[in-house]
């Protein structure tokens, strides 16, 4: 037959038994649009914590005090040893592949001025901070080395803080109080939004580092964390082997000591943040798999009810001449044409839902290429086996036998 | 001979059913030239189906010959089996075998689609000549629900002459008909006959055998009689006669 007519009589066919049609393409599209817009809604969060996490900073490497798990054991933070800032100078001077280095002082309370006062985090940091986290200032600037060896007393705003203490006013060269000791506004940064733990990255006061940890931290002073930007991405390895060699030495340990000290660069970062967002996306798709599982058996029952009206209709197509290739091919094109349908239907749902979910709520939908094939690959796949399989039988028949069919 | 249409040598059909073997034909022998009208009789379970589905070749015999046309279809391959069926057989059943749901054209459209010679290039206007002929022309877009007894067997009748076949066989084609419309149809077979075409038939009825022109019994798989009838039945008067009685009864 020419492929004019097998379309003709396929669509015909269809157009015959409209309900039987409609359910099954409806089979077709609840499994792909739910697969879709499941697995969608996983990766679109995982893409945002991806997006997070290089955020962060160009080429960042992260050393934190105390051993990372040794033999699934954690040694506990009675083994922290502190850095302190003979470790950051040290890293500064010998480190040959970085950009900047920067300790990361943790403190915070209470700061006053302007139009009130507002609790908030305060970092002590160098000057090559701003590099390194590929951070710029929205006005003024940011401190010197000298104010790092001075102590002195100025510090920059993170956007948050400018909002609620000076929501009128330029506070650069402003006098504010934190935990009561004066210090003078120099800068204020650009917005950066959320980080990936959901906090705002912006609810900031940036210090020169010795100026927090001896003006504020008192002896709790902490250096929390260093960080350390490596030249460019394939030097990151090399970076790494010489950030632990100048820290061993400098914590002083012998070669069958373990480090007390643990390295990451951002790719550990966003595996650890990335491990439960992909939880979601395994748990999300294998409830997309049983309702895409749930179509196929919902089409495989329209199908196999219709067997016999359908034995009989082939019984009188074969009786008038159709040879038994004429309705294989028959079936198969309307199998193919119904899935199709129903596959690009359900595509089409799947991107409206998720265009819904990202423009009118907080949950994020992003549509990988790879999902809407393995999803129409598959609802076609069960389509066309249960549309084919029971024409297959039956144009093995006599017609006189399947005409007979019961 | 030159005008034989069909001969079968020892055509015998059995079926297996569980342990036991039914053996609907048993050796038959007929020979059928072109251009008769073949009226086939016996009572109940005798094999006029299954020996009306081998000369259709819509089933295969246990063993035994089946020439058409001088070809031995029992050699054929599957595609060949089934060219004949489009070619040079129309098929007429007791129980229609319309497409539910489809026009009465689409449905006489039907064998033209599997037309692999495509000797016929306007399936619709060649669809609607043959509904024309068996009288339905204002009924072609009616499905066969809409369509009463008589009328969905002139449609499957409008089928089988689609293809212009050389041979119509109908198996009980007025099984689920009232009398006046059975006269109707075989009115209609007289006339295709007069035209040349070959016509098999059976009827559980002797008054309708008496439109052919030759009856054939059987009885247990075996042809028992074989006659030629002389004095035959002309359905155009006898459709008078029965109309007029109807009114009368009326
Ligand atoms: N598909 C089948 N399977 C098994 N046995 C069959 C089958 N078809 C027919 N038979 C048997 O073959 C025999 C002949 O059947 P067939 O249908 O040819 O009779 P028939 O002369 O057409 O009868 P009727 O006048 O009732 O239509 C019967 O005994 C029947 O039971
Ligand atoms: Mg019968």
């Amino acid at each position: 037959m020419k492929a004019k007519i097998i379309l003709k009589v396929a669509t015909r066919s269809i157009m015959r038994s409209r309900l039987r049609s409609l359910l099954t393409a409806l089979g077709i599209i609840i499994g792909v649009a739910a697969v879709v817009v499941m697995v969608a809604i996983g990766d679109g969060a995982q893409l945002k914590v991806e997006q997070q996490i290089a955020s962060l900073g160009s080429n960042l490497i992260i050393i934190t005090p105390g051993a990372s798990t040794t033999g699934g054991v954690n040694r506990g933070s009675g083994t922290f040893n502190r850095f302190t800032w003979d470790d950051v100078d040290k890293i500064k001077n010998e480190a040959t592949l970085i950009k900047g280095v920067t300790p990361i002082v943790f403190s915070g309370g209470q700061v006053i001025g302007g139009v009130g006062n507002w609790f908030t985090r305060i970092q002590g940091v160098s000057p090559d901070y701003l590099e390194i986290r590929s951070w710029s200032l929205a006005s003024g600037e940011f401190f010197t080395e000298r104010d790092v060896m001075a102590r002195s007393k100025v510090c920059v705003l993170g956007a948050d803080v400018v909002k609620n203490l000076f929501p009128n006013e330029d506070p650069v060269g402003q006098q504010i109080r934190i935990r009561s000791v004066p210090f003078r506004v120099i800068g204020t940064l650009k917005p950066k939004g959320q980080s990936a733990q959901g906090t705002s990255n912006d609810d900031i006061i940036l210090a020169p580092s010795r100026t927090v940890g001896d003006r504020l931290s008192g002896d709790h002073m902490r250096i929390g964390s260093i960080q350390v930007s490596a030249i460019s991405n394939d030097k990151i390895p090399a970076v790494i082997a010489e950030l632990r060699s100048i820290m061993r030495e400098s914590h002083k340990l012998t070669p069958s000591e373990e480090d007390d000290f643990t390295i990451q660069d951002q790719s550990d970062l966003s595996e650890t943040a990335t491990a439960t967002s992909r939880i979601l996306t395994i748990l999300l798709a294998s409830v997309a798999g049983v309702s895409l599982v749930v179509g196929g058996i919902g089409i495989m029952n329209i199908m196999l009810v219709s067997v016999t009206e359908r034995t009989r209709e082939i019984g009188i197509r074969l009786s008038v001449g159709a040879r038994s290739s004429d309705i294989l091919i028959q079936f198969l094109t309307e199998a193919i044409v119904l899935s199709l349908s129903g596959g690009v239907i359900g595509v089409g749902l799947s991107f409206l839902i998720a265009y819904i979910l990202n423009h009118y709520t907080d949950q994020s939908a992003y549509i990988k290429p790879q999902i809407i094939m393995i999803a129409f690959g598959f609802a076609g796949a069960i389509g066309i086996f249960f549309g084919f399989y029971p024409a297959r039988k039956a144009s093995a028949l006599n017609p006189i036998d399947a005409l007979r069919y019961e | 001979m030159e005008n034989i249409l069909i001969k079968t040598v020892d055509l015998t059909k059995t079926y297996i059913v569980g342990e036991v073997d039914v053996h609907a034909l048993k050796s038959v022998n007929i020979t059928i030239h072109k251009g008769e009208f073949v009226a086939i009789m016996g009572a109940s379970g005798s094999g006029k189906s299954t020996l009306m589905n081998l000369l259709g070749c819509l089933d295969m015999p246990t063993s035994g010959d089946y020439f058409l046309d001088g070809i031995n279809t029992s050699k054929l391959p599957q595609n060949e089996y089934a060219n004949i069926r489009n070619q040079k057989i129309g098929f007429v059943f007791q129980g229609f075998n319309l497409l539910p749901r489809t026009t009465a054209l689409e449905n006489v459209e039907l064998p033209l689609m599997y037309d692999r010679l495509e000797k016929i290039k306007d399936h619709q206007k060649q669809a609607l000549e043959a509904l024309k002929r068996v009288g339905l022309a204002d009924r072609i877009h009616h499905i066969p629900s809409q369509l009463s007894g008589g009328q969905q067997q002139r449609v499957a009748l409008a089928r089988a002459l689609v293809n212009e076949p050389s041979l119509i066989l109908a198996d009980e084609p007025t099984g689920n008909l009232d009398s006046v419309t059975s006269v109707e149809v075989f009115n209609l077979f007289q006339k295709l006959n007069e035209e040349g075409i070959t016509i098999i038939m059976v009827t559980h009825e002797r008054d309708f055998a008496a439109f052919a022109k030759r009856i054939i019994e059987m009885r247990d798989g075996r042809v028992i009689k074989d006659t030629i009838i002389k004095d035959r039945l002309d359905a155009e008067e006898e459709l008078i006669r029965v109309k007029a009685t109807a009114e009368i009864s009326e």
